[in-house]
């Protein structure tokens, strides 16, 4: 036979030498796996056991109550009551976010350098503790002599106590968290318009279309996998709202503001219930679950 | 008619002039083809022609009507980018049809152009694919139409080519040539590749630094270059350039001194003094291995076998490269020591300043 210039078949390897492969592999894995496990596995198995229990937080007792916190929690109007509530902020707040972050990312997406220290300050609320938003804003928001209450006395109006008003407590909190957040959503929105070919644009200049046509046919439908991104970010953050209400509104005026996540730590640290606590985490863990899951279908279908 | 016209165009960023005042005459249904390397600017004069650049300076019209300031969509012209710049999330067919809809045509008329562009294009099968499910050369063919259904009086064509496999740009070279005659319009094509520039222009527009180096017909640009980059620039392989110097001149005939001997050229001579320093231009199919007198001697230093022909790379005694041609047979081989026959009527004189001294016709 003639030599063949196709390159030889590799040889199969040696056992000894694909089980040194595989453990350099697992190797380079494990600190992501121990860490992994330690800290997402391991809590969330301990949830779904202390879920099924009546558990103590300090102390030995345990007792195993099958789906009875589930049952108690499918009666309990409270729990209802701050569901509705956690629902209501997402619906209201995540869209919003959206829609803010996608404007300001439209806005400020020009090269020149003023846009720039723009997008700087737009984004630098982001980095902001919890803490040091609601205190700047429950400053702002102060009654008597809050930014806002004093704008609204220069127009003659009576000022509002935002923060303890039932119609406005809600409505704070949305305010407080769109400014705190919306600069994450505005910098994904630009990294998503800096990926869009600049020739399609001049090509649309080309091709008559207007701005409005533009917007709608040609930057739109090209950010639609940022937009579902954001979408989900946003819905699944906004459920696990906490910060701002237990230290604004201590989840009141009359429970208006109490989210789930602020029951959560409720019941599992001032009533010790960790049993049912987790319990209403599982919920709140099956909810954030479903809109990933959702996500993931959409991407896929858009595939 | 879809005349343009230039008129002293420049283009300014800042205090930097990147076009220096071009001036051109396009006639309706011409195939113009600016070529020249990269950085020259005819990308940016081609942009200020589309509407997608300003124009800093100078007048530009289209059919007659001035247009520096128009936008680009109401200009009559239509652009095929280099990276075909298609709507990725439309279809084939909506992409061609994005266009006619902005302008509200009816929605039958779009139809039917729309088919009749596919028709042309052999691109049927593709219509209702995205522009992500496509090969390049598909890509091509859908931006084409996508320019074709607007029916416009200029197309502009910016590297369509560049990004397409070689067997692929020989065949879509023959087929927009085609299309250009069955069209009603007039063709603006740039390009770096002179063999694009040769094979499809009715006139060549050589470029450099922002200003026109020639105009003409592809044979006139590679028979009479009207300087030393033109004569660089256009053929392949490159004209051979020797520095020499004139022996005797006269208005019919200039003699010239070259490594080895010297050649006779056909040039007008007449403001010539011996002595004076000039550029020899010579083709390389016009030098050839002789056995008897020759004008140039030197040592084959490689060998280029093309099958139809042979180039000698032949390497004078003061260290010059000469490219000469010989027979697909050559029984030369590396290391020969050669002699070159040189065909007078065929060789160009450039002076010092680069500008030819030969009567070259068809310069700007």
């Amino acid at each position: 036979m003639t030599a063949s210039r196709h390159p030889e078949p590799a040889q199969p390897r040696s056992g000894m030498a694909r089980l040194r492969d595989a453990f350099a592999g697992y190797a380079f894995l494990a600190p992501f796996l121990a860490f992994y496990a330690i800290f997402l596995l391991y809590p969330f198995g301990l949830g779904v056991w202390m879920s099924l229990h009546d558990w103590e937080i300090v102390g030995n007792y345990r007792e195993y109550l099958g789906w009875a916190n589930y049952q108690e929690l499918w009666e309990d109007t409270y729990f209802w009551e701050v569901l509705r509530n956690t629902l209501k902020f997402t619906v209201i707040t995540a869209p919003a976010a959206t829609v803010l972050g996608l404007a300001l990312a439209l806005a400020l997406n020009r090269p020149l350098r003023a846009y720039g220290a723009l997008r700087a300050t737009f984004f630098a609320s982001n980095i902001f503790a919890v803490t040091v938003v609601t205190l700047i804003w429950t400053m702002v928001l102060n009654p008597d002599n809050g930014l806002v209450s004093h704008g609204l006395r220069t127009l003659g109006v009576e000022p509002i106590a935002f923060l303890t008003e039932p119609g406005w407590a809600m409505a704070a909190l949305v305010v407080t968290t769109l400014w705190w957040t919306s600069g994450f959503p505005m910098s994904l929105f630009l990294a998503g318009l800096q990926q869009i070919p600049p020739e399609i644009y001049e090509a649309a200049r080309l091709d008559n279309a207007s701005r409005w046509t533009v917007l709608w046919r040609i930057t739109l439908p090209s950010l639609k996998r940022t937009l579902l991104l954001v979408v989900v970010l946003q819905t699944v953050g906004q459920f696990q709202l906490f910060g701002q209400p237990l230290l604004m509104t201590r989840g009141g005026p009359s429970n208006s503001t109490r989210p789930l996540v602020q029951w959560i730590y409720e019941i599992g640290f001032r009533d010790w219930r960790s049993g049912y606590a987790s319990a209403v985490a599982m919920v709140l863990f099956c909810m954030m679950f479903f809109v990933a899951l959702l996500q993931l279908r959409v991407a896929r279908q858009e595939e | 008619m879809a005349d343009v016209l230039l008129r002293d165009i420049r283009k300014r960023y800042g205090s930097t002039e990147v076009i220096h005042g071009v001036s051109l005459e396009l006639k309706h249904r011409e195939f113009i083809v600016f070529v020249g390397p990269s950085g020259c600017g005819k990308t940016t004069l081609l942009r200020m022609i589309a509407g997608l650049e300003t124009i800093s300076g100078g007048e530009l019209l289209i059919g007659g009507r001035l247009s520096n300031d128009t936008p680009p969509g109401e200009r009559g012209i239509a652009m095929v980018f280099q990276n075909y710049a298609l709507y990725p999330h439309m279809t084939a067919a909506e992409n061609m049809a994005f266009g006619l809809r902005n302008i509200g045509t009816p929605r039958d008329e779009i139809a039917n152009r729309v088919s009749a562009a596919a028709k042309t294009l052999q691109i049927e099968h593709l219509l209702d694919r995205r522009a992500t499910e496509m090969s390049g050369g598909q890509r091509q063919r859908v931006a084409i139409g996508r320019a074709i259904v607007r029916r416009p009086q200029v197309f502009l064509f910016d590297e369509p080519l560049s990004n397409l496999d070689a067997a692929l740009r020989v065949q879509m070279r023959v087929e927009l040539v085609q299309l250009h005659q069955r069209l009603e319009a007039t063709s603006i094509y740039v390009t770096h590749d002179q063999v694009e520039a040769m094979t499809m222009a009715d006139r060549i527009v050589v470029f450099r630094e922002g200003r026109i180096e020639q105009v003409g017909t592809p044979l006139e640009i590679y028979r009479s270059p009207a300087n030393t980059f033109v004569a660089g620039f256009i053929g392949a392989p490159k004209m051979n350039l020797l520095k020499s110097q004139v022996v005797s001149a006269s208005p019919g005939q200039v003699v010239v001194s070259v490594p080895g001997g010297s050649a006779e050229v056909a040039a007008n001579g007449s403001a010539l003094a011996a002595g004076a320093a000039v550029t020899l231009g010579v083709r390389p199919e016009h030098l050839r291995p002789t056995s008897g007198e020759g004008a140039f001697q030197g040592k084959v230093s490689a060998l280029e076998r093309l099958g139809r022909e042979t180039l000698l790379y032949v390497a004078g005694a003061d260290g010059s490269t000469l490219i000469a041609t010989d027979a697909g047979d050559s029984p030369t081989r590396i290391g020969d020591t050669v002699k070159l026959a040189m065909d007078p009527g065929s060789a160009r004189l450039f002076g010092s300043d680069g500008a030819a001294l030969s009567p070259a016709m068809g310069t700007a």
